[in-house]
């Protein structure tokens, strides 16, 4: 029961920020159609922003106040990261807007490989490793050696990690729900070339869910940081994919759909390293996203597709 | 006309101002800044210089690009691009194209080894794997050009025939060609076992399962360590022999029994012309296959899969077959790369692989044949010069190492071909079956929205 309620702790933790970054795969799907494949390299830039923010900061700047620093991190890591997701969507994707399908998807692929290479020339191929900051956690569950029970913990990282995503699912779907910006963004979803004749700006709609999107993925990538200590130049390719299977599995399209969907990927993660094998956790993964396309073909909470000739 | 002039002067400046601009902010926390390890932690060093010569670089390419290149009153051009007319005049290599190609293919090895001596392993070396990727490239083109599925996972199937050679080589001592006809049995098959459930997805979920099944199918390969032999994979794995003759030294071995003195390069020119072999027969299989109602069918189902519904044709069993057929030549192309290594192990089969092959077939011209020539040529050719680029130590310093540039400069490629071309190099998009004359306007010319 301890070992479950933990791992339950450690599952949420994990599934939100997944579904940080699916939320970037979604609103980009949903607006224009296509698998932005570069945007697990966007939310791996997002965390080598934060990780030199963060040196920046505490070596150079001198500052020591923990809370204010990664306030000023996380600022910093949104607007910087958001102006690559921006750089992206205009050099690679704009182009070839009304194009094939596939062709956004080759730059995408192509932008991806790009963005790794361009982190690993510049960075180098090691990785970064940063001391875990925020220490301590509230205790929920007292260990007792007589029963085996085990000391459950939520750790304040892990407590700062499952709000802030609530925080920021919050504020965004009011942004989706309330804004003019939402409503445009809602309306080039439904249909683009109306929402164009009627006056809305498309191209720079679409710019802008970029940038909430990449935002998004950078608060992700400053979590991952935080929580393993450790970053690479590639972990944006399994975290990439992870979100856009928890965006699939959610309903792509959806925002609480790909919420959902991470938060379920993280589960099923966690629980699968907990109790069976850790070698095999993606496996499971995606044999259950596969089963739940067999059945579920729009995802759990997507719109079935109306196919229109 | 000056004021013209003064402001186009004027909005290429600021146009070129804002785009240095950007790499300035862009590149702040990667070009300017690096954390290197250091005792106790992470450091921080800077580079200012590399930062401002970036952005000084951008501001004076994107200055003269504006000037030069981008002019806005250019006539607009009208009728099919040059790269269409070349695609129009090599529709397929079924004409003299294909018969010239395929003597000069025969005939590379021998022109290689005799003006080329020092550098003809090299050569033939590279060229077999630009045979492999061809071939990859046309197994994938069935399922990704003809049928219009997108798969993100072939790589799966050329580790499935990879393996399945290794295997049965390792286990029951299996030569090349007893298990060539297995692994590409196997992988069709496995092809047929990932299809039946994911065939009725749409287009990009298929994509993703498809994605998520290469990885599965790596992941298991890395772990199953007493199978498979995990990371370490497995090597030993048997040279293909010529009629029972081994190309050793000594003996009652090829060079011995046709009375040629010994030479390491007869194993490499009979790889070359194994995989040429198989390279050929896929494209005879595909090209005799797109003439057959079934190929017909692949076609009809990448325009309009739901017309194709509403005239009868099993959408399941015809997708089904495109991927099996693909998966196929993909476990033969993938027995040949366990052959010619010796050595297999899951590394070879990673994303990255998959990746390569489907923009092989994409930045080719989607379902043309010659394409995939000529794209696997440009890029794997292109990655094996940047490769040579050891020359550049001197212009850059020693510390210059042009192999990690490799993949920077790929991805970039990959971008810039797309966004130049985004209908592939080769364009030959119209479908082989005509109803008594062409339209004017044909299928390649009408921006695609549907059916990719």
């Amino acid at each position: 029961m301890e070992y479950f309620v933990q791992q339950l702790i450690n599952g949420l933790t994990l599934g939100s920020i997944y579904g940080l970054i699916a939320i970037g795969y979604t609103m980009v799907y949903g607006i224009i159609g296509m698998i932005n494949f570069a945007h697990g390299d966007i939310f791996m830039i997002g965390s080598f922003i934060a990780l030199t923010m963060f040196l920046v900061l505490t070596s150079v700047l001198g500052f020591t106040f923990l809370p204010v620093v990664l306030l000023i991190v996380l600022i910093v890591a949104m607007l910087f990261t958001s102006a690559w997701g921006w750089t992206v969507e205009r050099l690679a994707y704009r182009p070839l807007r009304g194009s094939f399908r596939l062709a956004p998807l080759i730059t995408a692929i192509g932008m991806s490989i790009l963005l790794q290479n361009f982190v690993r020339v510049t960075q180098g191929a090691r990785v970064k490793p940063l001391p875990p900051q925020i220490q301590g956690g509230i205790t929920l569950f007292e260990g007792n050696a007589e029963t085996g029970a085990i000391v459950v913990q939520l750790s304040y990282m892990q407590l700062i990690i499952i709000v802030t995503t609530v925080v920021l699912m919050t504020i965004f779907s009011l942004i989706i729900a309330k804004t003019p910006l939402g409503r445009s963004q809602r309306a080039c979803e439904q249909d683009r070339r109306m929402a164009a004749l009627l006056g809305v700006n498309v191209d720079r709609t679409i710019s802008l869910t970029f940038l909430m999107g990449a935002a998004l993925a950078a608060v992700a990538g400053l979590m991952f940081l935080l929580l393993y200590g450790v970053i690479d130049f590639y972990i944006g390719f399994l975290a990439g994919i992870k979100a856009f299977t928890a965006a699939v599995l959610g309903g792509i399209g959806s925002l609480p759909g790909a919420m959902l969907g991470g938060l379920l990927i993280g589960l099923i993660e966690v629980f699968w390293s907990g109790y069976f094998t850790v070698e095999y956790k993606d496996v499971a993964a995606f044999s259950i996203l596969a089963i739940v396309l067999i059945f579920l073909p729009s995802g759990l909470l997507g719109r079935p597709e109306v196919e229109k000739v | 006309m000056a004021t013209a002039t003064d402001n186009r002067i004027a909005d290429s400046v600021r146009d070129a101002f804002i785009a240095a601009l950007l790499v300035g902010v862009l590149g702040f926390f990667f070009l300017a800044l690096r954390t290197e390890i250091a005792p106790g932690g992470l450091a921080l060093s800077t580079r200012w210089g590399l930062w401002f010569s970036a952005i000084a670089i951008v501001f004076v390419i994107r200055l003269a690009l504006n000037l030069f290149l981008f002019k806005a009153n250019r006539p607009v051009r009208t009728g099919p691009s040059t790269f269409a007319k070349i695609g129009a005049s090599l529709p397929d290599l079924s004409g003299w194209t294909g018969t010239i190609m395929l003597v000069v293919a025969i005939a590379l090895p021998f022109l290689v080894t005799t003006f080329l001596p020092a550098q003809q392993r090299q050569f033939i070396d590279l060229m077999i794997l630009i045979l492999t990727y061809v071939m990859l490239g046309w197994g994938l083109n069935i399922v990704v050009g003809l049928a219009g599925l997108l798969d993100l996972g072939f790589v799966a199937f050329y580790a499935i025939g990879a393996y399945s050679f290794a295997l049965l080589a390792h286990y029951f001592d299996f030569s090349f060609w007893m298990a060539l006809p297995v692994a590409g049995i196997l992988a069709a098959f496995w092809g047929m076992i990932l299809g039946f459930p994911v065939l009725r997805l749409r287009g990009d979920y298929l994509a993703i399962v498809t994605l998520a099944f290469g990885e599965i199918i790596r992941v298991v390969l890395l772990n199953w360590y007493d199978f498979t032999g995990g990371p370490n994979g497995i090597s030993g794995i048997p040279k293909p022999t010529f009629f029972g003759l081994d190309f050793g030294r000594g003996e009652g071995n090829f060079a011995a029994v046709f009375g040629m003195p010994y030479s390491t390069i007869h194993r490499f020119i009979y790889l070359y012309f194994i995989i040429l072999l198989l390279a050929v027969i896929t494209y005879f299989v595909t090209n005799r296959l797109r003439r057959l109602p079934i190929g017909r069918a692949w076609e009809a189902l990448r325009e309009d899969e739901i017309a194709c519904r509403s005239l009868g044709i099993n959408t399941t069993n015809t997708k089904l077959t495109a991927f099996a057929i693909g998966a196929m030549f993909g476990g033969f192309a993938g027995a040949f790369f366990a052959t010619r290594q010796g050595f297999v192990s899951p590394e070879s089969f990673t994303f990255i692989e998959s990746a390569i092959i489907l923009a092989i077939v994409v930045l080719g011209g989607l379902g043309s044949q010659f394409g995939v020539v000529v794209a696997s040529t440009v890029m794997i050719g292109g990655m094996e010069i940047l490769r040579n680029l050891g020359f550049l130590k001197g212009a850059f310093g020693p510390d210059f190492d042009p192999v990690q540039y490799r993949m920077l400069i790929f991805g970039l490629a990959m971008v810039l071909i797309m966004v130049w071309k985004p209908r592939g190099l080769v364009t030959t998009r119209e479908p082989t079956a005509v109803l008594k004359e062409k339209k004017k306007i044909g299928a390649d010319l009408v921006a695609q929205g549907e059916g990719h």
